[in-house]
């Protein structure tokens, strides 16, 4: 394993584990709000110190974290849910017009500027959490699709799956059996990948007041919050804005050093 | 490449430096920035304020006019006489007054603007203003006699307003893209999204004022308007959005920072027909659930005075009825037990861009889930709160500040967006305004204080701080805010 694979995931699991933590316990209630101890620089007892209103940041972090992963989580799951059998259908019906029908709606998704659409789809639905994830999602689904057939369409060509032709199986039972599970590892690299651009995403959606509302706490609108205080508080922008680096970072670390581990020709390299 | 970039930079060095060194002599143009652009340029026929605070008293003047201290002077009109009775107003107009177009302001203008104003199909946003007006006469061109239906102790005051200025029938068609009046300033251009210039008047009737150009810029974003008064983009600032960043402004000996009052109540607005806040028991525990210093504290960082109904702290007549809905959150638990709602109930909290609503909005859901009531939260765009709040009274809660003065009588229409339908107070309103003894009037005000406080009707929070923030070399600047505007010919530059 890589020291990059290494690093990842420990700064990934922190992220993780803030986030679990905090459905059981957080240092202060993250909503309670107490204006006269507001706008505290880190101390010993709010470790990253207070936001305006005097919620504790610390707090706030972790349940934003749970925020976050929440709608990155479920968007990679739309984009996996819905983009993994497309693309499969469409590798499986190489060169039909359903693959051409398939492959060009998925051009066509890539074409518009997904965090725009993402603005469009809240604005016009309502911003929220949910609406945010719907957002994020669907620009997952062609990512995965393109990605599942690419590998998909080599596979096809190979023997063990002209063998399984011979032995009568169908293209769904293919597809099932032997297709996806060589084309997982790729699957879960793209995912982590898509998962911190989900977290990104929702940091720019609830920073323009899109994603999730008061009081549910976002990482990405206590940075707005923050702008004007930036100033004289600076803690209010700087730790959201480290939070969100460090997920980033470690989630692309891991998916770096992923790829470089599952990847069998890497593998039989390294041997 | 290197060469060429070296020439930029020299030429733009000079470019700055003979801009400073024009800086240098007494400036007589003005950059004044603020935060909502109006969406068109003609006060009497629109409520939005950015209007006013761009041509009132600039462009357009009315008969009387308000000060910077609240006080009613003549404008237009030079002098009035007021029949035995109260109901007959003579106006004797200012001679050698012209619009901006050349064309004379006479009687006969005054009398086109006025009946426009009150007309059946008018778009004016004060139609109540002019409610009590029986006729208007023009006796001869600098002559105007207006007959009331009913004496009335404010109709000067009423004169006064940005939605009673004097505009032409020659200049009317386009008046909301090139507004002609009759004022120190004429309109020169607009550019949508940016700013709106006006150049001084040399026709100008009265004394000429000082500053030659004056540019308003409209900055919406806080973050933008703190970066462009730091930069020192725009000169003063009125309506600072973010009064979190004054003591900055305080502590740096380049600006100036101006603390007043305005006519805003801010209040929690509640759709009284909508249940629960049918019941007032409902209302009432809303009302003591809420902290308004720990609002005015975390969303206006302390700037801000807490009232306790909805009228100007500032005026006279003012009753401080705080103390009612003081901050109690057991006594709120019981009354929404006794009401029916021991575990609170569900509603919607709209809330416009504008800070004072967004923060105090939280911080307000915070307190009232403290006793059960979930408040959820909606962020609105204004276009979006006119229609779904304003016009078609969709909400359950909102926030915001009403900034027209002495405008208590709003309590008076059972269709106003938060439907409160009580005819002792309709009654009330009628009383008030047939009374011109100010004694008489100052206790009818303070009963009808009384009435709204006692039934709840709004959450009331704080009187909205005048903020603004000016080059230190900017002087006549008003302090407080008696109305919206932007006084261009007090101001001036000191050497």
């Amino acid at each position: 394993m890589s020291r990059n694979l290494i690093l990842g995931a420990c700064l990934s699991s922190l992220v993780v584990l803030a986030a679990l933590v905090s459905f059981v316990w957080t240092p202060y209630d993250h909503a309670a709000l107490n204006i006269p101890d507001k706008l505290q620089p880190p101390n010993a007892r709010h470790w990253f110190g207070t936001d305006h209103f005097g919620r504790d940041m610390f707090s706030m972090i972790m349940v934003g974290a749970r925020t976050s992963i929440a709608v990155a989580l479920v968007a990679v799951g739309i984009g996996v849910g819905f983009g993994v059998p497309v693309g499969l259908t469409a590798a499986a019906r190489k060169g039909s017009w359903l693959d051409e029908l398939i492959m060009r709606g998925n051009d066509l998704v890539f074409a518009f500027p997904s965090l725009v659409i993402a603005i469009l789809i809240t604005a016009v639905f309502g911003a929220g959490a949910i609406n945010a994830i719907i957002a994020i999602g669907i620009f997952n689904i062609p990512v995965f699709a393109r990605i599942t057939r690419g590998a998909a369409l080599s596979l096809w060509e190979r023997e063990f799956i002209l063998a399984a032709r011979v032995a009568g199986k169908g293209a769904a039972r293919i597809s099932a059996e032997h297709i996806l599970p060589n084309v997982a590892n790729l699957l879960i690299v793209q995912g982590t990948i898509q998962f911190s651009l989900g977290i990104l995403a929702e940091a720019g959606l609830s920073y323009v007041g899109l994603g999730a509302q008061p009081p549910t706490p976002s990482w990405g609108r206590m940075l707005a919050d923050a702008q004007t205080m930036v100033s004289f508080a600076p803690h209010l922008a700087l730790i959201p804005g480290l939070a969100i680096i460090v997920t980033v970072l470690g989630l692309n670390l891991m998916g770096d050093g992923l790829r470089d581990w599952l990847d069998p020709r890497i593998r039989v390299a390294r041997a | 490449m290197t060469k060429s970039r070296y020439r930029t930079f020299a030429s733009a060095l000079a470019v700055g430096a003979s801009l400073f060194a024009t800086q240098g002599w007494a400036q007589s143009d003005i950059t004044i920035a603020m935060q909502l652009e109006p969406p068109h340029l003609d006060p009497t026929s629109a409520a939005a304020q950015a209007i006013d605070s761009v041509v009132y008293a600039n462009v357009f003047q009315g008969l009387t006019r308000f000060m910077g201290d609240g006080s009613i002077v003549p404008s237009l009109a030079a002098s009035w006489d007021i029949s035995e009775d109260g109901k007959t107003y003579t106006f004797k107009l200012h001679d050698g007054v012209t619009f901006h177009d050349g064309t004379t302001m006479d009687a006969e203008d005054v009398k086109f603007s006025l009946d426009r104003a009150r007309a059946e199909d008018s778009a004016n946003a004060q139609k109540a203003l002019f409610a009590g007006i029986e006729t208007v006469e023009a006796v001869d061109p600098l002559t105007v006699r207006i007959t009331l239906k009913e004496p009335n102790g404010n109709f000067l005051f009423n004169l006064a307003w940005g939605d009673a200025v004097i505009v032409a029938p020659e200049s009317i068609e386009n008046i909301k893209t090139s507004p002609v009046g009759t004022g120190p300033y004429t309109f020169a251009e607009w550019v949508q999204g940016d700013r709106v210039v006006l150049q001084r008047n040399p026709d100008y009737w009265g004394e000429q004022p000082a500053l030659e150009k004056a540019t308003f810029k409209f900055i919406s974003d806080p973050t933008a308007a703190f970066a462009a008064v730091m930069a020192e983009d725009v000169d003063v600032f009125t309506g600072f959005p973010a009064p979190e960043n004054l003591p900055q402004f305080e502590a740096d000996p380049r600006f100036q920072v101006l603390v007043g009052s305005t006519e805003g109540e801010t209040i929690l607005s509640t759709n009284n027909k909508q249940p629960p806040f049918d019941d007032v028991r409902v209302r009432k525990a809303m009302a003591h659930a809420i902290d308004r210093q720990a609002i005015i504290d975390g969303a206006m960082f302390g700037y801000g005075t807490p009232i306790g109904t909805h009228f100007a702290p500032h005026h006279p007549a003012y009753v401080d009825l705080t103390g009612n809905s003081a901050y109690d959150p057991e006594q709120a638990k019981a009354l929404l037990a006794e009401a029916g709602f021991p575990d609170g109930f569900e509603t919607t909290l709209h809330l416009p861009p504008p800070s004072y609503a967004r923060r105090g909005g939280e911080i307000i859901a915070a307190q009232l889930a403290e006793v059960g009531i979930k408040a959820e939260i909606i962020n609105v765009e204004w276009a979006q709160w006119l229609e779904t709040v304003f016009k078609g009274k969709d909400y359950g809660l909102t926030i915001v500040s009403h900034t027209e003065p002495m405008d208590i009588g709003i309590y008076a229409r059972p269709d106003y967006y938060f439907q409160y339908d009580n005819p002792e107070f309709q009654k009330l309103m009628e009383t008030l305004n047939a009374t011109t003894d100010e004694a008489k009037r100052t206790e009818l005000l303070q009963q009808a204080q009384r009435i709204i406080a006692e039934d709840y009707v709004n959450g009331y929070l704080f009187q909205l701080a005048a903020l603004s923030v000016a080059k230190a070399g900017v002087q006549g600047l008003w302090v407080n805010a008696p109305t919206a505007a932007t006084d261009l010919a007090a101001i001036s530059w000191s050497e």
